[in-house]
């Protein structure tokens, strides 16, 4: 060590300590502080079910980013349809898509159904009514056609969409009411079934009609001659879609009519008023594989706001120019075609004109979130990807908890075991090894708990085992400074000078074996998929914190002890007692196999 | 223990060598056969868990539920009696069911759910298609292939091509050994073993590239001298890093025996497990291939080179030089001891033993050594 006289010899250990002392408690603070007090266990540690699917496609180049992302958001919107909450839905690798839900959801259907693919289908609207609705008193909001409501008044631009100009199609004729856009509903507007056949703003909405009491719906459809949608009528005026039990998919055959509830609430004439609408819809009249493409876009000519292109392909075209014309003729609300996905009811847009040209427009009060969401479903059908259920894992929460408690109890078995093993064999210097393993696992805990904030790291399994193997690790590091230092103090090296010599030494060894094990990580994580993902991502952290442990901590807690006349003197529970070591002291060396000065002598 | 401390002393100063580099054939033929038995077993095959063929596994918790009666729901659940129920440590009843029986997972957890009147969310179940775990273990054989491509190239820099070559013949005698025993006993292959497996890769480099910092720092110069061959001064580095092999080697088995036990022990067979087995074997062996198998390719491969051939022939030189001067010495009746000394050859490596580390000292600070 070459040391400038300003400097003291061995540095300025103090420093360091208290700058990894710091980031630690900063840490934990920081960690306190945002709440974050445990890290986001995952599903194998929660209970839950984690299911992955894994993209298929003839045409490889189709499984890309993007075609992903669209895939995630329809799954995540699925998933969110069956009311689970806080399920996750994100992407892992290149081809793979990993639904958590956790523990409490309906899990048997979202298994059932998130791994199938997505069902969506354009089907013409027979009627439709809300239902179960305790907070509107039906008659309280007799306002509906005329109210014009927000969402009604912005429908209309749908219909001058239709003006094949603007558009680059040549006939968007579809309408408005996207979920949102608001359906005048109470009641008391049975009045007028036949309203206004898409044409004026206001009163598109208002036409909707059926009666909000299940009272008698029956009434309401047109052609109740067959005796199927009679049979249809009769469960109509029993279904609640306000009871999620009863909000599934309903569909039997698709060249039959049948029920849907919507997907979500939807607005009413009465604004802030949302209600669950259940319809009786007609014969599947195009499903997804018919849309070629699907994208939200911002209508800047006509200042319509966001809205939805829509394009078929070929047999699509003609299959929507023959339904369109046909509902075009129809008076509301059976000129509106339902976008069902999964049995619910996404959108239901009314439709102005036949629309030929294979392209549409839905436009209505969107906002950019609906929009994209509209897009995103309908563009499903038209990715060609295929998912398959590679994986389904039902953890119970019995099991979650019992796994995680072995996982604590194991990792904590271990440390322990590090620990008496370090403190019998190395004595005084075990108790740096164990102030050097507690500071790492502090860390480690910490950057863990916020990273479950921030990048959403969930702790899993693997991860555990990863954290308990680096255990080793990180006590390895310090078994390779002490052994050093050891060296140098059965070479005769009084302590300090010891500490300091052997560092070089033992540094380079810890840096280059821990970069192979920090390489190691690194490339798994880049390349695998599933739980190795965690694991090695464990890995790689505390392989990180032990090289930062080790140069921040380790070290310079080292040459301060070195310092004191414990450690110095070579007291017997130091670890360090020369004489133990069976280190010749420099004075009696003057037997053949000493130390350094009498070699010299020697030649 | 202190007797124990007290060897790492010996080992150390080289009182105590164990010919670790001289017994390679010995080594070599140990390793050997076990990699011949690990092959044959992997020949025999793995047992695959079903995460690799594709089916279904569910997990019912039901005090007093027999397998027979759990095998007569699963039968009727598929019609067949392809299920395979077992039960578990914990009293648990296993029912693995094939992907080729056409019953969706869903509908058998719900149908296991009533007839055996378990709630459905408390019937752990797993479903894996069956290009899964295939999936898994390319991705993982791909890692593996990027990864030694990688510390290949970084070993070969760092150290040279020799140490890069045996860290990986080490390498993948640890693997196969690995493998092996999982082939031979019939342990499930799951993808937790998988990550295992993964995991003694970083290890096994780790250990060998601790001892071979060593053996770089003790072979410095080595051409300079004429006391000592290559392979004798790997060994003295291997002695003198013995005592931190071994205990890295038990740090790192602890926390992993800690996972074995509680894994094994409390939870029954499960991920933990299955990490804990693979590395367990693994660690074990990539012990022992640092020391036995790596170092001595390691040495051998640098025998060959010119440099150290030439060296050879002057030790040996030197050392008949000195062993007929010892003679005359004795003949003579004086300074026996001395001559000794030098031609004995552990003492002769203890003499040799500080000029390497005298120079690394000797950095910035006035020294007696040249």
């Amino acid at each position: 060590m070459a040391t400038p006289k300003s400097r003291p010899r061995d540095g300025y250990p103090g420093r360091a300590l208290a700058l990894i002392l710091v980031a630690t408690v900063g840490l934990v603070a920081l960690m306190f502080g945002t709440g974050h007090k445990t890290p986001r266990l995952g599903i194998d540690l929660a209970g839950g079910t984690s299911i992955t699917l894994t993209a298929t496609s003839k045409d490889p180049s189709a499984i890309n980013k993007s075609s992903m992302d669209i895939a995630v958001g329809i799954i995540q919107q699925r998933v969110n349809g069956l009311g689970v909450s806080e399920a996750e839905v994100q992407t892992q690798g290149n081809n793979n898509i990993i639904v958590n839900i956790p523990d409490g959801g309906d899990q048997q259907t979202a298994i059932k159904q998130v791994g199938d693919t997505a069902k969506l289908y354009f089907r013409p609207v027979l009627t439709f009514a809300p239902s179960g609705q305790p907070a509107v008193d039906p008659s309280a909001s007799p306002s509906a056609p005329a109210t014009g409501s927000p969402s009604p008044g912005a429908s209309p631009s749908s219909s001058a969409t239709g003006s094949a100009a603007t558009q680059a199609s040549p006939s968007a004729g579809a309408s408005a009411s996207a979920s949102k856009a608001g359906r005048a509903v109470s009641g008391a507007l049975q009045a007028d079934p036949t309203a206004s056949a898409g044409a004026s703003t206001a009163a598109t909405p208002g036409a909707a009609a059926s009666p909000g009491t299940p009272a008698d719906p029956a009434a309401t459809p047109a052609p109740a001659t067959d005796p199927a949608i009679a049979a249809l009528q009769q469960q109509f005026a029993a279904l609640d879609c306000s009871d999620p039990a009863q909000r599934k998919d309903l569909q039997t055959d698709p060249t039959k009519p049948a029920l849907a509830c919507s997907f979500q609430q939807e607005d009413t004439a009465v604004k802030g008023q949302k209600v669950w609408n259940k319809f009786i819809l007609g014969p599947v009249a195009l499903n997804g594989g018919d849309v070629a493409k699907a994208q939200a876009g911002f209508d800047t000519q006509q200042a319509a706001g966001w809205q939805v292109q829509l394009s078929f392909t070929d047999a699509g075209s003609k299959s929507f120019a023959a339904v369109t014309g046909q509902l075009a003729t129809q008076p509301q609300p059976a000129n509106e075609f339902a976008i069902v996905l999964d049995g619910k009811v996404v959108s239901h847009p009314y439709v102005q004109q036949s629309i030929t040209g294979g392209n549409a427009v839905i436009s209505g009060n969107f906002g950019q979130e609906e929009a994209k969401g509209l897009a995103n479903v309908l563009s499903f059908g038209a990715l060609p990807l295929d998912f398959t259920k590679s994986d389904v894992t039902t953890v119970s929460p019995q099991l979650g908890g019992e796994q995680l408690k072995a996982g604590l109890l194991a990792g904590l078995i271990g440390m322990i075991l590090v620990v008496i093993y370090s403190l019998v064999y190395y004595r005084g210097l075990g108790l740096v090894s164990i102030a050097g393993l507690l500071v790492s696992a502090s860390l480690t805990y910490a950057i863990m708990s916020l990273l479950g904030a921030t990048i959403g790291f969930a702790l899993n399994l693997p991860a555990v085992c990863g954290a308990i193997v680096a255990i080793g690790i990180t006590a390895d590091s310090f078994i390779v400074y002490f052994e050093r230092i050891r060296d140098e103090v059965r070479d005769g090296a009084p302590l300090r000078p010891a500490v300091q010599r052997a560092w070089p030494r033992a540094r380079r060894t810890i840096l280059v074996s821990d970069f192979v094990s920090f390489l190691c990580a690194a490339v798994l994580y880049l390349v695998s998929v599933g739980k190795v993902q965690g694991f090695a991502f464990t890995l790689g952290l505390t392989t990180l914190l032990d090289v930062v442990v080790i140069f921040l901590f380790t070290k310079p807690l080292i040459t301060l002890l070195a310092r004191t006349k414990f450690f110095s003197s070579g007291h017997k529970w130091s670890g360090l007692d020369p004489k133990r070591l069976g280190a010749r002291p420099p004075i009696r060396s003057s037997r053949r196999r000493g130390s350094a000065p009498s070699a010299p002598k020697e030649a | 223990m202190s007797r124990f401390g007290n060897i790492g002393h010996r080992l150390y100063q080289g009182e105590i060598s164990f010919d670790f580099v001289g017994r390679r054939k010995l080594w070599y033929s140990i390793s050997g056969v076990i990699v011949l038995v690990a092959a044959i077993g992997l020949a025999m095959g793995l047992h695959l868990g079903i995460e690799f063929k594709g089916g279904s596994v569910y997990t019912v918790h039901k005090p007093g539920l027999s397998v027979s009666q759990a095998q007569d729901v699963a039968n009727k659940i598929t019609h067949d009696s392809t299920a395979v129920v077992q039960s578990t440590d914990k009293g648990d009843v296993r029912i693995q069911v094939s992907s080729a029986s056409g019953v969706d997972a869903s509908t058998f957890t719900e149908q296991l759910s009533k007839e055996l009147s378990v709630p459905a969310n408390e019937v752990d179940a797993q479903v894996i298609g069956p290009s899964w775990g295939h999936e898994i273990s390319q991705k993982a054989l791909l890692g593996l292939v990027i990864f030694m491509v990688l510390v290949t190239i970084y070993l070969a820099v760092a150290f040279e091509w020799r140490m890069a070559a045996a860290a990986l013949v080490a390498l993948i005698h640890d693997l196969l050994i690995t493998i092996g025993v999982y082939a031979l006993v019939g342990f499930e292959v799951t993808p937790g073993t998988v990550i295992g497996f993964l995991t003694i890769l970083g290890y096994s480099l780790y250990d060998t590239v601790v001892v071979f910092d060593t053996v770089k720092e003790n072979t410095k110069g080595i051409t300079k001298q004429n006391k000592r061959t290559y392979s004798e001064a790997a060994n003295l580095g291997l002695n003198q890093t013995l005592v931190r092999s071994i205990n890295t080697t038990v740090v790192a088995l602890l926390p992993v025996a800690a996972l074995l036990f509680i894994g094994g022990g409390l939870l029954g067979a499960g991920t933990l497990n299955d990490i804990s087995l693979a590395l367990f074997i693994g660690l074990a062996a990539g012990a022992y291939s640092s020391i036995c198998v790596a170092t001595p390719l390691l040495a051998q491969l640098k025998e060959m080179t010119p440099e150290m051939k030439d060296l050879a022939k002057r030790v040996a030189a030197r050392r008949a030089a000195d062993a007929k001067a010892a003679e005359q010495a004795a003949g003579q009746g004086e300074h026996g001891d001395h001559g000794e000394d030098e031609s004995g050859q552990p003492a002769g490596m203890v003499g040799q033993r500080n000029q390497p580390v005298g120079r690394a000292r000797g950095k910035g600070r006035p020294s007696g050594k040249h």
